[in-house]
């Protein structure tokens, strides 16, 4: 299971003929795995990563720090359920840090879009003492792929 | 203006050693756009976090001595700590090992320590381009040894023993092999142990690529019986944890050949880097998890260049060690050289022909797979271009 998820994290898009060569199995044994995992829950979908500054320089990101009261039998759960059913939101995690509770990743058309979606939707949520809006200005690399160009291969012939 | 004649001042002896043939064909590659390479040695991966931690540690606590001639004791230490857990074989740290700048200088000593002028040394082919220049070098003769696709291109005593003659002195034993993947299994080491006990012939095997094997361990000649006491054990850092740059390798022998050899090495070396030989101390205790990482990736890519090349028809063996694969192009009616000169430049793929690690590897091409899934990716996809148009060029 393990080389089969490192294959796939390096590109969801390999055929099952290559990824049955890789793992030395059958084109249909890798597709049968597959199916497995996704059917198990481990695969919880395939995505594509794009370098928006060559696709859409209008997008906007950002990091959102949440300071969140714990409700009584389940916690930070319910609000960061609320929370990742808004469209805008790409990613919602709960921290350790102390210092926030939960990091929120919205996307927005633009910047007034975004500020005013954390203000209005996320800020008047029950339970939210506080955020704290930081814009992602330039990203160099997502899921292990370089967005930013890759440093050139300095190797030699040998 | 005074001019010298330099064809008078060089040395004949290396005026006739010839450069390295692959080297113009890649400056070529070097020049152009595009170029998908299969054609490095060195891993694609970085040096373990925890050894370069362990080198910036250095840098900034301690006084960047010389060291001594053989090498820091605490690494010559878990070296031979290292040997005795993966082979049960002892070696005396401050007797019978020396620590060195890569494998080549520990090769090159070797060979400048047992050599007498017209001494014969039989060279393992295909194999890297170094022994026979530093077999001259040091005065001896490079007796080429044939090994053959029958076996995989594992070495048999049949492909060696009529090379044998008064004056052969050594055997040079590159396993896993670079340019072939091939390894040597204990059965196959067997009947060469056998009839080496009863010679005075010695053996250089050179083991870099030791600890990247798939699917078995790798064994080494020094497990069999009376074999210790005439062979000199090489490996290095470069290969298993990706240190190419760090420049660190070791040699052990029984004592009398370490302590001839230690004269060249102190006083054409004097001693290997510092930094390097702490930070390698690391590499030893602490970075089993990590290579394990990086054998399991070079795994992967493995298996899915030995299928495709099957499946395009340039027949590949299942090579189980190092980081290469060594289809075979003879389909093609192809030389070596020609298909990787056209498909350089037809389809900006280099390769490094078969031909260039001696005349056993013509008709073969070696394909690195130091390299990442996504690259390998296109490589093979360019080369598959290449041949559906070699079809064509035929019909």
């Amino acid at each position: 299971m393990k080389d089969i998820i490192r294959i796939l994290q390096q590109n969801a898009r390999i055929s099952d003929a290559a990824l049955g060569e890789m793992l030395g199995i059958s084109a249909e044994e890798a597709a049968a795995r597959i199916e497995k995992l996704e059917k198990d829950g481990v695969i919880k979908g395939y995505s594509v990563i794009v370098d928006d500054d060559l696709y859409d320089k209008s997008i906007v990101y950002a990091t959102i720090e949440l300071k969140v009261t714990p409700q009584r039998d389940c916690g930070f759960d319910d609000i960061a359920k609320t929370i990742m059913m808004y469209d805008e939101v790409e990613s919602v995690s709960l921290m350790s840090s102390g210092a926030y509770d939960l990091a929120v990743e919205v996307k927005g058309d633009n910047l007034k879009d975004v500020a005013f979606f954390v203000s209005e939707r996320l800020a008047t949520i029950d339970g939210i003492l506080s955020t704290s809006t930081h814009f992602i200005l330039k990203k160099y690399k997502e899921k292990g792929i370089f967005i930013d160009n890759e440093e050139p291969d300095e190797r030699g012939i040998v | 203006m005074i001019v010298i004649d330099y064809d008078k001042v060089l040395s004949d002896k290396i005026k006739n050693i010839k450069p390295s043939g692959i080297r113009k064909f890649f400056d070529i590659a070097g020049t152009m756009e595009d170029v998908i390479s299969l054609g490095v040695g060195e891993p694609d991966f970085n040096t373990p976090w925890a050894i370069r931690k362990a080198a910036i540690k250095v840098l900034e606590r301690k006084h960047i001595i010389y060291g001594p001639n053989k090498g820091l004791g605490s690494l010559r230490s878990v070296i031979s700590d290292t040997i005795n857990k993966k082979h049960g074989v002892k070696y005396d740290p401050d007797k019978e090992i020396i620590v060195t700048v890569g494998g080549s200088e520990a090769i090159d000593l070797t060979l400048r320590g047992l050599l007498d002028p017209g001494d014969e040394v039989l060279v393992v082919e295909p194999c890297f381009v170094c022994y026979a220049p530093l077999v001259e070098l040091a005065g001896g003769v490079p007796v080429s040894v044939r090994t053959r696709i029958e076996n995989n291109f594992k070495l048999t005593l049949e492909d060696f023993r009529d090379k044998i003659t008064e004056r052969t002195k050594l055997l040079i034993l590159p396993f896993p092999n670079n340019p072939t993947g091939a390894v040597m299994t204990k059965e196959d080491l067997e009947p060469i142990a056998d009839f080496l006990r009863d010679t005075d012939i010695m053996v250089l095997t050179d083991e870099i690529y030791s600890e990247l094997t798939y699917g078995r361990k790798h064994f080494s000649i020094i497990e069999l019986e009376g074999m210790r006491e005439r062979t000199v054990y090489v490996n290095g850092f470069s290969k298993a944890y990706a240190m190419t740059g760090w420049r660190l390798g070791y040699v052990t022998a029984p004592e009398p050949v370490i302590s001839q050899i230690a004269k060249i090495h102190q006083y054409g070396i004097m001693c290997s880097p510092f930094i390097s030989q702490n930070a390698a101390v690391e590499a030893l205790t602490s970075c089993d998890e990590e290579v394990a990482k990086m054998v399991a990736e070079y795994n992967t890519r493995r298996r899915y260049l030995v299928g495709e090349f099957n499946r395009l028809g340039l027949t590949c063996f299942n090579p189980e060690g190092a980081f290469y694969v060594f289809p075979c192009i003879k389909s093609t009616g192809l030389t070596s050289e020609e298909f990787c000169e056209r498909l350089l430049f037809e389809e900006r793929v280099a390769a490094v022909p078969g031909s260039a690690f001696g005349e056993s590897g013509e008709g073969y091409m070696r394909i690195s797979y130091a390299y990442s899934l996504k690259h390998l990716m296109e490589a093979i996809h360019r080369i598959e271009k290449f041949l559906k148009k070699l079809e064509a060029e035929k019909s």
